[in-house]
């Protein structure tokens, strides 16, 4: 490659040899002599030992797989290492998954399973492991997650830190295959959501708690007032000239659900704010159409602190929630399943999480959500209600 | 690469193939230069007190990692580094103090990138410019990945050396969307970069802002039974035609294509895709019937073996695959399995359960599905049946003319920051029919609707709108 400042770059000639519209390198020189070999003749696969999977071919060849873990955020330290890894073991070639797991490809049980035992050995010198396997069948798998204070403008919490705090706290599920179904969870630092967080089994979801605060000194000079009064999805913004003649918006903080959308439109309407911002917990999602269709993932803790660096309050609900389910679902059954199935009074009444006025929607559609029928079942919930109004 | 006659540019398979040794840019010297005590006794020049808690425990420490960048820059050293050596000590820095803080310090956008292209690179600048100078800048390159993230290593290796030479060092592998991400880039080195991506890897910047985002696919028939059309090859063909509107915003906000090879969804693309494209199949699940038999006797084990970290009794077809079915499409009498195919719903349970007796069926296509989006703004929408089946095979001209459809009315019609399924919701899924000229179908909808307000075309109505009140009086006076 280039040296230098500039390396090929010429300034003074920017077309000069500009390539581009070249798109992403052809898949096809990226693949292993036994996919190239197998591609489109998979006839089923297996699933050895958690972290070990067989692909076996109609060719009868087969291809076993190591799955391993990583941070999302990576160094090329790191990723040179998984190149040493690869080298040694599966001729060069590896690949990662949509969830950021690792995949190391052999063509021998005997290959994968020297592999897995390197894998599993190698440790930071801060004590954690580089490249645990698991993330295979019935268990949790890498938890996908967006950028956070590393490096977005709107996060209402970290990404990586909490994260790495959930999933220290769920590892045994990634190394086992126990639970009843797969456990899928995702974080989003903010409601922008970067990751599909929406539909998860688990979601994390940082949220913000206050109005913006507004620059009056800037914001005329630097937003367009028009598109930021039309972001508003709750009509809260309102241009305004301020007391001493500048032009600028006032919002509504009624009104405001604190979503962010005027920030982005505009810089003098900053969202963040330590003691406001935290994490909101939701459920119950997925987007695989097994058994049921996707569904997404439903609130059921409204916010809780960013109490860095671990984030117990947050760890404490999702462990919780991983091991009722663990224990209560039927086979098959995915966390949303179980709690439609048992009702969601039950699910509450089983996590002993409050139900508070958060949880009920007043947004878009929210009559959706009502429930119009007679069937439900007894939980201190309705009978808090019965009392409230003297029945009982 | 996509220059016609480079594609195999990578392939160890190919004897000329281009080497990592051909375009490093770091020595042996300098790619092993520290030890296990270096790093062990590494000290970063600011209290990173709470980061450092979070070596401890079994995962992957992402701050071990980060560390371990930063050893390496010293030593490589800022004469051999176009971008701070000390970029990641200064991160490390800057995220401690949100950790106390509890707030971020990175700065509204800023409008970066390289000529000709409106995407692909994300302006950063964090507001603590005196005290971390060594991250004025730390700017996100969106690199386009190759399809179902498969690599070999040589092109890793280069990839690693230019994202450590003109980045930090610290990369996402990989973006929500997809993208190999280069983190922590300078101004002035995003066109150098640039070039050394597209002259000496091969590849092209990614998606951001208003255009089409980079495409991204499950393994589909690289290594999965299931999947039921080439999902690497669709991705890949449609990436390229596109590329266009790929690199040069012209919508009224972000469009994803994600290409799920079968229901199972491993792409997330029914929640996350402004067009989904996920394999079906339309003929009959394939049984071998003597592997049910093996299922039935408990000699293969349900789910691939995925459930075997706990004893959950013998495995019953009829219980957990028969009574289960969402259809009940499904017979078994002891011997055979039997299925009403005409009833299936393709849900994928059974042949999920048993892989090795039950295929997809061989008849196999897509569906097409619109609208996947995240809350912002109207709330989070998934994406909408809409095209039940369509062959998907090479050059999809079927596929191309309903995209440019899809494209050329939404262009049109969308306000800004409307992703398409925002737009179908706010002129009518009936609208989006016309738009593509296709007749509605049940298939749309989980029920038809249960207000009247329906709006019927003028020539549906007898003698039309235009009312006369004469006429009117002229029956019933006033």
């Amino acid at each position: 490659m280039s040296k230098g400042k500039l390396g090929y770059f010429n300034p003074q000639k920017p077309q000069e040899n500009r390539i581009t519209d070249i798109g992403p390198c052809h898949y096809g020189q990226m693949l292993p002599p036994v996919i190239r070999r197998n591609y489109g003749k998979w006839a089923s696969h297996r699933i050895l030992e958690p972290g070990l999977l067989v692909h076996v071919s109609e060719t009868g060849e087969k291809a076993f797989t190591v799955r391993a873990a990583a941070a999302r955020i990576m160094s090329v330290e790191h990723i040179r290492e998984i190149c040493d890894i690869a080298d040694k073991h599966c001729n060069g070639y590896v690949r990662f998954t949509t969830r950021n797991n690792i995949e190391f490809i052999t063509d021998s049980e005997e290959k994968a399973k020297a592999l897995k035992k390197e894998l599993d050995s190698r440790k930071h010198v801060g004590g954690s492991f580089k490249f645990p396997t698991g993330g295979t069948g019935m268990g949790m798998t890498n938890i996908v997650h967006t950028q956070g204070w590393i490096h977005c403008h709107t996060p209402a919490t970290d990404a990586s830190g909490p994260v790495k705090a959930v999933a220290d706290v769920l590892f045994d599920e990634f190394k086992n295959m126990r639970l009843p179904a797969k456990l899928r969870i995702a974080l989003a630092c903010c409601l922008n959501m970067c990751g599909a967080v929406h539909c998860s089994d688990i979601a994390l979801l940082g949220y913000h708690r206050k109005p913006p605060a507004i620059d009056h000194e800037v914001l005329g000079k630097v937003c367009e007032i028009p598109l930021v009064v039309a972001s508003c999805p709750l009509y809260a913004i309102k241009p305004i000239t301020t007391e001493d003649g500048k032009k600028s918006v006032s919002v509504n903080i009624e009104k405001c659900m604190y979503c962010g959308n005027c920030y982005t439109m505009c810089l003098a309407l900053p969202l963040s704010d330590g003691p406001g911002d935290g994490v909101a917990i939701l459920a119950g999602g997925k987007v695989s159409n097994r058994l049921s269709p996707p569904k997404f993932s439903k609130v059921i803790v409204p916010i809780l602190p960013n109490n860095t660096p671990r984030w117990p309050e947050v760890t404490d609900v999702v462990k919780k929630m991983v091991e009722i389910w663990a224990k209560e679902a039927n086979k098959y059954e995915r966390l949303g399943d179980w709690a439609e199935r048992i009702g969601w009074e039950r699910f509450f009444e089983k996590m002993g999480l409050p139900f508070t006025h958060h949880l009920v929607d007043d947004y878009r559609l929210a009559v959706d959500t009502f429930r119009t029928s007679t069937q439900f079942k007894f939980t201190e919930h309705a009978w808090a209600v019965s009392k409230a109004v003297g029945g009982i | 690469m996509s220059i016609p006659g480079q594609e195999k540019q990578w392939d160890k398979e190919e004897k000329e193939h281009r080497k990592y040794n051909d375009v490093r840019i770091f020595d042996d010297n300098q790619l092993n230069n520290y030890t296990e005590d270096e790093l062990k006794n590494y000290k970063c020049k600011h209290d990173i007190s709470q980061l450092e808690q979070l070596e401890s425990g079994p995962w992957p420490s992402f701050v071990s990692d980060l560390k371990r960048e930063a050893v390496h820059r010293h030593k490589v050293g800022q004469d051999n580094l176009m971008i701070p050596a000390d970029i990641v000590d200064d991160l490390l820095g800057i995220v401690e103090l949100s950790y106390k803080e509890r707030e971020t310090h990175w700065k509204h956008g800023g409008i970066v990138g390289v000529l000709g292209y409106g995407g692909g690179i994300v302006g950063r600048y964090n507001d603590q410019q005196a005290k971390f100078p060594n991250i004025a800048h730390f700017h996100t390159i969106r690199v386009a990945q190759p399809g179902a993230k498969f690599y070999t290593t040589d092109y890793l290796r280069a990839f690693s050396d230019i994202a450590e030479y003109r980045g930090s060092g610290l990369t996402n592998l990989h973006g929500s969307t997809g993208d190999m991400v280069i983190l922590g880039s300078f101004s002035e080195q995003l066109e150098p970069l640039f070039f050394d991506l597209t002259h000496d890897l091969g590849v092209d910047l990614g998606g951001s802002g208003g255009n089409l985002r980079t495409p991204s696919d499950c393994i589909g028939k690289a290594r999965c039974e299931f999947a039921c059309y080439d999902t690497m090859a669709l991705c890949y063909d449609l990436t390229m035609t596109y590329q266009d509107e790929l690199h040069r915003p012209a919508f009224p906000y972000k469009f994803k294509f994600k290409f799920d090879g079968c229901p199972n969804c491993c792409i997330a693309s029914i929640a996350r895709a402004d067009m989904s494209y996920i394999g079906t199949w339309k003929d009959d699940i394939r049984i071998n019937q003597d592997a049910v038999q093996e299922y039935a006797a408990g000699k293969i084990p349900p789910d691939g073996g995925g459930f075997a970290g706990r004893d959950w009794g013998k495995f019953d077809i009829q219980a957990e695959v028969i009574n289960l079915c969402p259809t009940q499409c499904m017979k078994w009498d002891g011997k055979k399995i039997s299925i009403n195919n005409a009833e299936c719903n393709r849900c994928m349970h059974c042949i999920d359960v048993m892989p090795e007796a039950l295929r997809v069926g061989k008849d196999q296509g897509l569906s097409i599905l619109f609208g996947a989006k995240a809350p912002i703004l109207e709330g989070a929408q998934m994406s909408c049946m809409t095209i039940p089946f369509m062959y998907a095979n090479a050059p999809y001209t079927s596929i191309k003319g309903v995209v440019t459809k899809v494209f050329d009315w939404w262009t049109e019609e969308g306000k800004n920051r409307e992703r398409v399924g925002e737009t179908i919701q706010r002129v009518s899924l009936k609208k989006f029919c016309e738009v593509l000229g296709i007749p509605p179908m049940p298939q749309m909808v989980t029920a038809p609707r249960a207000n009247p307000y329906v709006f019927f075309k003028e020539e549906e109505v007898p003698g039309g709108f235009a009312r006369d009140i004469d006429d009117y009086r002229s029956r019933h006076p006033r």
